[in-house]
């Protein structure tokens, strides 16, 4: 493909679209899925075939909207609003585009949920078919590629990401632009460029999403990667427990190399770069970037000792960039609209924006995706509605097993980077999960440290023993059947951990304990004191109760 | 394997597609696949075991996955396990148990995916009424991947 038919073929897509009358798009993703989405769209593709609107109306799947609570969801293009809760036997009101037949299911642009929203990741997604290459296309896609493959040198696209100040968003939030840079200073011939998309976290459907709705974005993002820092190859490594995502990820390279946009001599430059599947057999540890690795190399997902770290030695030995999902997915938008664009989104040490997954008891659940320091507050109470009213806010849970918890007292707080580790917790990859009074922090952090303690990949001392004794201790704990000696052994051995463990699954395991620790020691010591469980939730045998 | 060009790094992928054909991975097919890419059987069985998504043993006729991923966790996911192993636990001909990690449908807390259809939103007393409805008609059909 060329300049000229790149431009050909976009402006093609566009008139098609602009010909009909609408474009009708149902959300076939996980959630709407599972609420009965096939079933909508096939009954409302039947409305058209009948009632003979082939030729005006078009009937497409597409990926998340957002708000998944209420699925399945149809958009509109041409009314521009989105239907909730869809039944087959809406079909032909939705093709009639009658809203009268819609009472209270008509979310239009302006419904706190949408308009409270900043969409560049997440721009496409719930608005192209995310199975056609033309849809992404006429969205502008694969621009950036072009212009950096044909108009920017290497060196100019790592000045426009160092510009953009963007953060990788796996969690650690490592800049994006210096790690590029070190994978292009490297003197070797051979690099390699990973994508992360093992997102294991329990509670978090971002990158699966992004993936399933809008998959070019990504590839389109590691290849501007691979022109950057000089890579020819680069892998996809994509969770197990996905398979749609996995189909529409490998769906969108095969059409990507139809089109001659990954592969040899990308836009007639000198520029080559292929990228490949692979696909996770279902270990958490593997989002672990030296892990992953080595799951790639169809070995054992065990991490290795950094430094050296991966821009320097990774795959088989070479200089690998790794970056998550989301963070490629900003890339074709920096290299669009310039970094300086980006820089001024969020806040000035972390630009942007994230996407966040709601979930757990709060009205509106599903992905949000707002600038990078936005308040808890604003995103569970203006966006998700708040917590529902027969029950009461207790704690909203960030960063997976490896984060912890903001209690009432620090809604407030910003959600970047540098705020969030103030008070013993951190961004992570964006899963944020709302409890309410019913929910008992002291089985929540067993809860963690089981899922850790089952993850451990067993190879380092400290993390395969260590999880093993902490469980034990928060197990006997909701027993009602610990002692105050463990308290101390149970702030000994998250040090412990803390400091010894080879990778980040051990060094965070203890972070769930420790921030439940600290906003809610008095319901540890309600435990262990007087036998009882404050929340309700703990079955505390009647005979270790203890009257106080 | 022919089209890994027998390479050891492909493993994972071969296993992948193994259990795809076979279902599970039996001991001489792990064997044959050791054979094939020449690497060590040991090597095959270590990575194998290590990761969740292989089976080493015929699946049954039903299965039943609840997701105890923190939002179903909060959501009450422990209660559909304990009803599905009451109602189910002596029937272990016909049923496949397990725990699943977050299916990625937080939204829809909780989750349990009963023959490859996920139930959302599910009680325990509709869980139940399910399985017998499954132990009447047999399989229901699954229209949803996961």
């Amino acid at each position: 493909m060329t300049a000229d038919t790149l431009n050909q073929t976009r402006q093609a897509e566009q008139e098609r679209q602009h010909r009909l009358k609408d474009r009708i798009l149902c959300c076939t993703v996980a959630g709407c899925l599972s609420a009965g989405a096939q079933a909508v769209r096939a009954a409302l593709q039947e409305q058209v075939n009948t009632q003979g609107k082939g030729g005006e109306i078009e009937v497409c799947g597409t990926g998340c909207m957002g708000l998944c609570c209420r699925g399945p969801l149809v958009r509109s293009l041409a009314a521009d609003v989105i239907y909730a809760e869809v039944k087959p036997e809406d079909g032909s009101a939705l093709v009639w585009g009658d809203q009268s037949k819609f009472e209270g299911r008509v979310i239009e642009p302006d419904h706190p949920f949408l308009a409270g929203q900043r969409r560049i990741i997440l721009a496409n997604s719930g608005k192209v078919d995310p199975e056609r290459i033309g849809d992404y296309f006429a969205m502008g896609g694969y621009q950036s590629l072009l212009r950096a493959a044909t108009e920017m040198t290497p060196q100019d696209i790592i000045g426009e990401v160092k510009k953009s100040g963007l953060r990788g968003r796996g969690g650690a939030g490592y800049p994006t632009g210096l790690k590029w840079e070190l994978v292009a200073r490297q003197p070797a011939p051979v690099r390699y460029v990973v994508c992360n998309a093992d997102e294991g976290d329990p509670g978090a459907f971002m990158n699966r999403s992004v993936l399933e709705g809008d998959p070019h974005r990504v590839l389109e993002g590691m290849a501007i990667a691979g022109r950057a820092v000089g890579a020819q190859q680069g892998y996809i490594y994509v969770r197990g427990e996905s398979p749609l995502a996995i189909a529409r990820v490998q769906t969108a390279i095969e059409q990507a190399q139809r089109e001659g946009l990954l592969g040899g001599r990308v836009f007639d430059s000198n520029f080559h770069f292929r990228i490949d599947l692979r696909i996770g057999a279902g270990a958490y540890v593997c989002g672990e970037e030296t892990a992953l690795l080595a799951s790639i190399e169809g070995k054992r997902g065990q991490p290795v000792p950094r430094p050296p770290y991966p821009p320097e030695r990774g795959l088989w030995g070479h200089p690998t960039l790794i970056n998550n999902v989301e963070t490629f997915a900003n890339i074709p938008t920096i290299i669009e609209k310039g970094g300086d664009w980006f820089a001024s989104i969020g806040t000035p040490a972390s630009p942007g924006t994230k996407v966040f997954a709601l979930a757990g008891r709060v009205v509106r659940t599903g992905l949000v995706e707002v600038p990078v320091g936005t308040s808890l507050r604003t995103i569970l109470f203006d966006l998700g509605g708040g917590v529902p009213p027969e029950y009461e806010f207790k704690a909203a849970q960030t960063g997976g097993p490896a984060g912890g918890c903001i209690p009432a007292q620090h809604l407030d707080l910003p959600m970047d980077y540098d705020s969030l580790p103030h008070i013993g917790t951190m961004m992570g990859s964006g899963g944020l999960i709302v409890m309410d009074t019913s929910s008992c922090m002291v089985d929540v952090a067993r809860f963690f440290m089981e899922f850790c303690m089952e993850e451990s990949c067993g190879k380092c001392i400290p993390c395969r023993a260590g999880t093993v004794q902490m469980h034990d201790i928060l197990a006997r704990m909701t027993r009602g059947e610990a002692t105050v000696r463990d308290f101390p052994m149970l702030e000994d051995l998250s040090a412990l951990l803390k400091e010894t463990s080879l990778c980040g699954l051990g060094l965070a395991a203890p972070n769930p304990v420790l921030s439940t620790l600290r906003h809610f020691r008095s319901e540890y010591e309600a435990h262990v004191l007087e036998r009882r469980c404050p929340a309700g939730h703990c079955h505390i045998p009647a005979a270790t109760q203890r009257n106080v | 394997m022919a089209r890994h060009q027998y390479s050891g790094d492909a493993l994972i992928e071969v296993l992948h597609t193994a259990q795809q054909l076979y279902g599970y991975l039996s001991q001489p097919l792990l064997k044959k696949i050791a054979h094939g890419l020449k690497l060590p059987p040991s090597r095959v069985l270590g990575v194998a075991t290590f990761y969740h998504l292989f089976r080493f043993s015929p699946s049954k006729p039903h299965s039943a996955v609840v997701c105890l991923g923190t939002a179903c966790y909060v959501a009450g996911g422990i209660e559909l396990m304990t009803a599905l192993r009451k109602k189910c636990g002596a029937d272990t001909s016909e049923w496949t148990i397990a725990a699943g990690r977050c299916v990625g449908s937080c939204g829809l807390a909780p989750i349990v995916i009963c023959d490859g259809l996920a139930l959302s939103r599910v009680t325990p007393a509709q869980l139940e009424a399910r399985i017998e409805e499954t132990h009447d008609g047999g399989h229901f059909k699954s229209d949803a991947p996961g």
